[in-house]
C-alpha cells in the first residue's frame, strides 16, 4: 500500500515538475515518423501510394525563371537527396532483388525522375521583411501522375518548397528505396520573421559554426540570423573606420575577429538561403568592450567626486559619442545590405549615471533631474533618427518602449522579459511592430528536456484587436553564449530552436502525440544533415549513424 | 532610489538563486591559469625559473623498469606536447629572435631535453582497486638542475605522472615556446576509485565516442569506467550465450550493438590509460529489453487473474531465471577482466510481483507474505553469491542495502540519491 501510494506521489510530483514519468517499457520513448516534414505545412493532403527517387539518375527541373540562387538550392538540395539514402546500406543489397520487391508492392507508382521547379515571376537578389514564401508542391497527385512540381511567384518560396521536398523523402525499410510519399501541399509561413539570435561577443564562434547554424536554419524554414555581433565582454566586429574597437576589444585581435570579408561571407551563405543578417549594435549599455578601443566613449563612473575607474554606457551627454555613431552606423548600413538594423537598448544601468555630476548638471539644465528614462530616451531617439537618416528601420528591446521613450511608429519592439502578454498588448496598442523572443530564450535550461515549454508559446495569445495582432511580426530564439562555444552551440540550439521555428510557420494546435514523433524523426533528419541536433523526447536511436 | 533598490534586489535574488551576477566589466569574467594541473596534485613546490620543452628535441627516456604500457603512453604523450605548441604559430616567429629572447630572461633556467621515467618495480598488466597511483615529479629542481625526473613505484603512477607533466606545460606569450615552471610534485588520490558512469541502452553511443570519454578521463585522472550497457530501453550487449538478446532488445541488432571484439577493444583503450572497466548489468529492474529476446524471464504482470501483455522485474520464483543468470555472468566476468562487477539491483517495482498470483503464492509458502523486500533479497542474494561463486566481487545499487538485503561484508553499496550523508553513516563498519 505504502508502495503505491509512494509511487503515486512520486508520478504526481514528476507530471507537476514537468518530467516525463513513465512506466517502465523497451524499446524508444517516442517513435519517430517518416517523411513528415517541419515545420508542418499549412495544407498537405496525402494519396494513395509513393513513388521512388533513385539519386543517380533524379534531377531538378527549372521551367521557368531562373537565377543563381535556384541553381545554388539545386546543388545543395541534390546532396541532401544523396545523403539521404545512404550508400554504404544499399551496396548491401542487390539491386536487382530490391526493384522486384517495388514492383510487387501495388502502393508503387512510378519512379519519379525529376522535381520542376517552376518560379513563376523573376527571381528577387535579396531576403526581406514580407518576402513572399508560399508555395505548391505536388509529388504524384491525381492531376499530375508519375511527376513533380514545385510552383511559386517567388524565388524564396522555392528554396521552402525544395526544403520542403526533401524532407518528404523517406528510405523505406529495406534501406535500398528513396521514397516520396503522393502528395499535394499549399505553404507560407504564418509569421515573416522567424530568427535566431547568436551572441558572439560572450564567446567568438568561428565561421564553420556561424556557417551550419545558417543551414540548420534552412532545415527549419527560419529566415533571419539576428547577429548580436558585440557585447560587454568582446567586441569582435573590425571595424574599418575605428580599428581600435576590435584592437582594443576583441578577445585576441588576431585570432577573435570577425574581418568585413568574412561578414561578406555569412551574408552571402545566408542569401543563397534566403535568410536575412540583421546586426544588432547593442547600445548605450552592453558597451563595456567599445570603451577599451575607444575612451572617452563611455560615461566614466564616480566615487564621490572622482572617477573610481569603471565605465557605464555610452556617455549621452557628449557630442563626440554621437559624432562616433553616426560614423559607426553609417559604416554598418553599408556593410549589411538588411534594411533593418537592431539597436538594441537594453539592460541600461543607471548607476554609473546617477554617480556622475557632469551627467547630473546636464539633466538639470534640460529639466529631465532625476528621471534617466528621459536621459535614455535623449540618446535612443537621436540614435534612431541616425539609423533613420540612413535609410534603415529600426529594431529595440522593450526597456526602450518600457522606459516611455518616444519612437517613431515603425520601431520595432522586441520582447523579451516580463509580462509577454501584457506587453505585447502595450506595443501592439501604440501602433508598434513587435517580435517575441520572451518565451525562447535557449540559454535557460532545464533538465529533462523543454522544447515542448517552447513549443507552446505563441505570440499570438494576447488581448488585442485584429490590426493589433498583425503587428506582431514573428519571433526569435536567442542563443545567448555566456556558457556557450562552438563545442556546444549546435546540441544546445537544435533542436530546441526547431519548437520555435515551427510555431512560427506553421498553424498549429498543441497536439504532442503526433508532435512528438514529428519532432523525433527531425532530430534524426538534422543529424543526418551533419548538424548535430541532441535528443528530443528520452531513449531512442537514429536508424542511420552519423559520426 | 527605486532603481538602486530593484537593482540590490536583483542581485540578491541571483546571488541567492545561485546565479553569478557581475557587474558589466570587458573582457573575459574568468582569466585562466597557465601550466596548473587538474587534478590538484597533493604536493607543488615552485622554485625559481622555468625550462624550455623544444617538441622536435624532447623526449621520454625510460631508465628502470618498462612494458607496453608506458611505451604506449610515451606515444600519446608526445603527441600531446606537440598539440600543446602549435606549429603553425611558431612558424610565424623566426627561431632565432625566440632563442634570444630567452637568454635575456634571468628566469630561463635552462633546455628541457628529456623527462626521465623511473619505475621502480616491475609493470603490472591490469588496473584494479587499490592499484597504486603514487608519483613524484621534479622539474629542474635544486637537486636535480636541468633535468626531470618521474619516479613511481607502479606503472599506474607513472602514467598519472605523465598526465601531469604534460599539465605542466604552457605556452609563453609569444607563442613560440614551450615552458615549464620549476617544480618538485608528490601526488596520489585521495580515493581509490574514481569512475564515469556511461548508460549506452537509452542511447546508443558509436565507439568512438566511448574510446574519447576514456582520452578525457585519462586527462582528469580518472579510473573507473563504469559501463552501464543495458537496461529497459535497449541491449546493445552481444552475448555470445544469449544472441537473441541483442537481436530482439538493441534498437538495431545490426549497427546499435556492442561485439565481443568492440567490448575488448574499450577494456584495452581503457588499460593503456589506467582505467578499469567496470560493467553493470542491472537486475531485475531495468530490465525490460532483456524480455524481448528471452521470454519467461521477466515477470508477467497480470490485470485481475490474466497476464495483460506488460512485464515486470526479472521473475525471481522461476528456477529458468537463474539458470540463465549464472551462464549470462559467467560469460560476462570471462569478458571483462575487472574483478568487480556491477549487479544493479535499483528501481524495482513491486507493482508486477505484487499483481501475480503465481508469485504471492511463492511469497506465502515462503512466509514472506506482502514484504517484497524479502522476495527481492532471495533474488539479489542468489545473484550475488553466482557473482562470488565465479570469484566476482559485487557493487550494488543503494535500495539492495536500503530494502534490508543480507549483503556479503566486501560488496560495495553505490548511494545516488537522498541523504548522502545519512546514507554513508548507515553503512556497517567493514573490518
Amino acid at each position: 500500500m505504502l508502495v503505491v501510494v509512494c509511487t503515486s506521489l512520486l508520478l504526481l510530483l514528476a507530471v507537476c515538475s514537468g518530467a516525463r514519468y513513465r512506466a517502465p517499457s523497451p524499446g524508444p520513448w517516442v517513435i519517430p515518423t517518416v517523411g513528415e516534414p517541419w515545420p508542418k505545412p499549412q495544407q498537405l493532403v496525402n494519396y494513395e501510394g509513393y513513388v521512388v527517387v533513385r539519386p543517380t539518375v533524379f534531377t531538378f527541373e527549372v521551367t521557368r525563371e531562373d537565377c543563381d540562387l535556384i541553381q545554388e538550392a539545386m546543388k545543395r538540395y541534390y546532396r541532401v537527396v544523396l545523403q539521404t539514402l545512404d550508400r554504404g546500406i544499399q551496396k548491401r543489397t542487390s539491386r536487382r532483388a530490391a526493384d522486384k520487391r517495388w514492383r510487387k508492392d501495388s502502393r508503387f507508382k512510378a519512379y519519379l525522375d525529376s522535381l520542376e521547379i517552376q518560379l513563376m515571376a523573376p527571381c528577387e537578389v535579396l531576403p526581406y521583411l514580407h518576402m513572399d514564401e508560399h508555395y505548391e508542391l505536388r509529388i504524384n497527385s491525381p492531376d499530375l501522375p508519375g511527376a513533380a512540381l514545385l510552383t511559386s511567384q517567388s524565388v524564396w518560396g522555392i528554396l521552402r518548397g525544395m526544403e520542403t521536398f526533401t524532407q518528404l523523402l523517406w528510405l523505406d525499410e529495406t534501406g535500398t528505396a528513396l521514397k516520396v510519399n503522393s502528395s499535394a501541399i499549399m505553404d507560407f509561413p504564418r509569421y515573416p520573421h522567424r530568427g535566431l539570435l547568436l551572441d558572439t561577443s560572450r564567446h567568438f564562434f568561428p565561421l564553420p559554426a556561424i556557417l551550419q547554424m545558417l543551414d540548420a536554419m534552412e532545415a527549419n524554414k527560419m529566415n533571419v540570423f539576428h547577429w548580436h555581433i558585440v557585447d560587454d565582454n568582446s567586441f569582435p566586429y573590425e571595424s574599418a573606420a575605428f580599428p581600435q574597437l576590435s584592437k582594443k576589444g576583441a578577445y585576441n585581435p588576431r585570432t577573435h575577429v570577425y574581418t568585413r570579408i568574412q561578414i561578406r561571407l555569412v551574408i552571402e551563405y545566408a542569401r543563397l538561403r534566403g535568410i536575412r543578417v540583421l546586426p544588432e549594435f547593442d547600445s548605450p549599455g552592453h558597451t563595456q568592450s567599445w570603451g577599451l578601443g575607444l575612451p572617452g566613449l563611455l560615461t566614466p563612473c564616480y566615487s564621490g567626486s572622482k572617477p573610481d575607474g569603471t565605465y557605464g554606457p555610452v556617455d549621452p551627454i557628449q557630442e563626440t559619442s554621437y559624432k562616433f555613431l553616426q560614423k559607426f552606423l553609417a559604416e554598418a548600413v553599408e556593410l549589411f545590405p538588411e534594411k533593418y538594423i537592431h539597436l538594441g537598448g537594453d539592460e541600461v544601468d543607471f548607476d554609473c549615471w546617477a554617480s556622475n555630476s557632469d551627467i547630473l548638471r546636464f539633466m538639470e539644465s534640460h529639466n529631465i533631474t532625476g528621471d534617466f528614462s528621459k536621459l535614455e530616451e535623449i540618446y535612443i531617439q537621436r540614435l534612431v533618427n541616425t539609423a533613420s537618416n540612413l535609410s534603415a528601420s529600426s529594431l529595440v528591446w522593450q526597456e526602450v518602449f518600457d522606459n516611455g521613450v518616444i519612437l517613431p511608429q515603425d520601431t520595432v519592439v522586441h520582447i523579451w522579459k516580463g509580462d509577454m502578454q501584457k506587453e505585447l498588448a502595450k506595443v501592439t496598442a501604440e501602433g508598434h511592430p513587435a517580435l517575441v523572443s520572451q518565451c525562447w530564450y535557449l540559454d535557460h535550461l532545464e533538465s529533462g528536456g523543454d522544447w515542448h515549454k517552447f513549443y507552446r508559446c505563441d505570440p499570438d495569445n494576447f488581448n488585442g484587436t485584429e490590426a493589433q495582432k498583425r503587428l506582431v511580426m514573428g519571433g526569435e530564439a536567442c542563443m545567448w553564449s555566456e556558457f556557450v562555444d562552438a563545442s556546444n552551440l549546435s546540441p544546445r540550439v537544435w533542436p530546441r530552436a526547431a519548437a520555435a521555428a515551427e510555431r512560427l510557420w506553421s498553424t498549429v494546435e498543441v497536439d504532442f502525440d503526433e508532435v512528438d514523433r514529428r519532432m523525433e524523426e527531425h532530430v534524426c533528419r538534422l543529424n543526418r544533415r551533419g548538424i548535430r541536433a541532441q535528443p528530443a523526447n528520452g531513449p531512442g536511436y537514429c536508424p542511420y549513424i552519423f559520426y | 532610489m527605486l532603481v538602486v533598490v530593484c537593482t540590490s534586489l536583483l542581485l540578491l535574488l541571483a546571488v541567492c538563486s545561485g546565479a553569478r551576477y557581475r557587474a558589466p566589466s570587458p573582457g573575459p569574467w574568468v582569466i585562466p591559469t597557465v601550466g596548473e594541473p587538474w587534478p590538484k596534485p597533493q604536493q607543488l613546490v615552485n622554485y625559481e625559473g622555468y625550462v624550455v620543452v623544444r617538441p622536435t628535441v624532447f623526449t621520454f627516456e625510460v631508465t628502470r623498469e618498462d612494458c607496453d604500457l608506458i611505451q604506449e603512453a610515451m606515444k600519446r604523450y608526445y603527441r600531446v606536447v606537440l598539440q600543446t605548441l602549435d606549429r603553425g604559430i611558431q612558424k610565424r616567429t623566426s627561431r632565432r629572435a625566440a632563442d634570444k629572447r630567452w637568454r635575456k630572461d634571468s628566469r630561463f633556467k635552462a633546455y628541457l631535453d628529456s623527462l626521465e621515467i623511473q619505475l621502480m618495480a616491475p609493470c603490472e598488466v591490469l588496473p584494479y582497486l587499490h592499484m597504486d597511483e603514487h608519483y613524484e615529479l621534479r622539474i629542474n629542481s635544486p637537486d636535480l638542475p636541468g633535468a626531470a625526473l618521474l619516479t613511481s613505484q607502479s606503472v599506474w603512477g607513472i602514467l598519472r605522472g605523465m598526465e601531469t607533466f604534460t599539465q605542466l606545460l604552457w605556452l609563453d606569450e609569444t607563442g613560440t615556446a614551450l615552458k615549464v615552471n620549476s617544480s618538485a610534485i608528490m601526488d596520489f588520490p585521495r580515493y581509490p576509485h574514481r569512475g564515469l558512469l556511461l548508460d549506452t541502452s537509452r542511447h546508443f553511443f558509436p565507439l568512438p565516442a566511448i574510446l574519447q570519454m576514456l582520452d578525457a578521463m585519462e586527462a582528469n585522472k580518472m579510473n573507473v569506467f563504469h559501463w552501464h550497457i543495458v537496461d529497459d530501453n535497449s541491449f546493445p550487449y552481444e552475448s555470445a550465450a544469449f544472441p537473441q538478446l541483442s537481436k530482439k532488445g538493441a534498437y538495431n541488432p545490426r549497427t546499435h550493438v556492442y561485439t565481443r571484439i568492440q567490448i575488448r577493444l574499450v577494456i584495452e583503450y581503457a588499460r593503456l590509460r589506467g582505467i578499469r572497466v567496470l560493467p553493470e548489468f542491472d537486475s531485475p529492474g531495468h530490465t525490460q529489453s532483456w524480455g524481448l529476446g528471452l521470454p519467461g524471464l521477466l515477470t508477467p504482470c497480470y490485470s485481475g487473474s490474466k497476464p495483460d501483455g506488460t512485464y515486470g522485474p526479472v521473475d525471481p520464483i522461476q528456477e529458468t531465471s537463474y539458470k540463465f543468470l549464472q551462464k549470462f555472468l559467467a560469460e560476462a566476468v570471462e569478458l571483462f577482466p575487472e574483478k568487480y562487477i556491477h549487479l544493479g539491483g535499483d528501481e524495482v517495482d513491486f507493482d508486477c510481483w505484487a499483481s501475480n498470483s503465481d508469485i504471492l503464492r511463492f511469497m506465502e509458502s515462503h512466509n514472506i507474505t506482502g514484504d517484497f523486500s524479502k522476495l527481492e533479497e532471495i533474488y539479489i542474494q542468489r545473484l550475488v553469491n553466482t557473482a562470488s561463486n565465479l570469484s566476482a566481487s559485487s557493487l550494488v545499487w543503494q535500495e539492495v542495502f536500503d530494502n534490508g538485503v543480507i549483503l556479503p561484508q566486501d560488496t560495495v553499496v553505490h548511494i545516488w540519491k537522498g541523504d548522502m550523508q545519512k546514507e554513508l553513516a548507515k553503512l556497517p563498519m567493514q573490518k
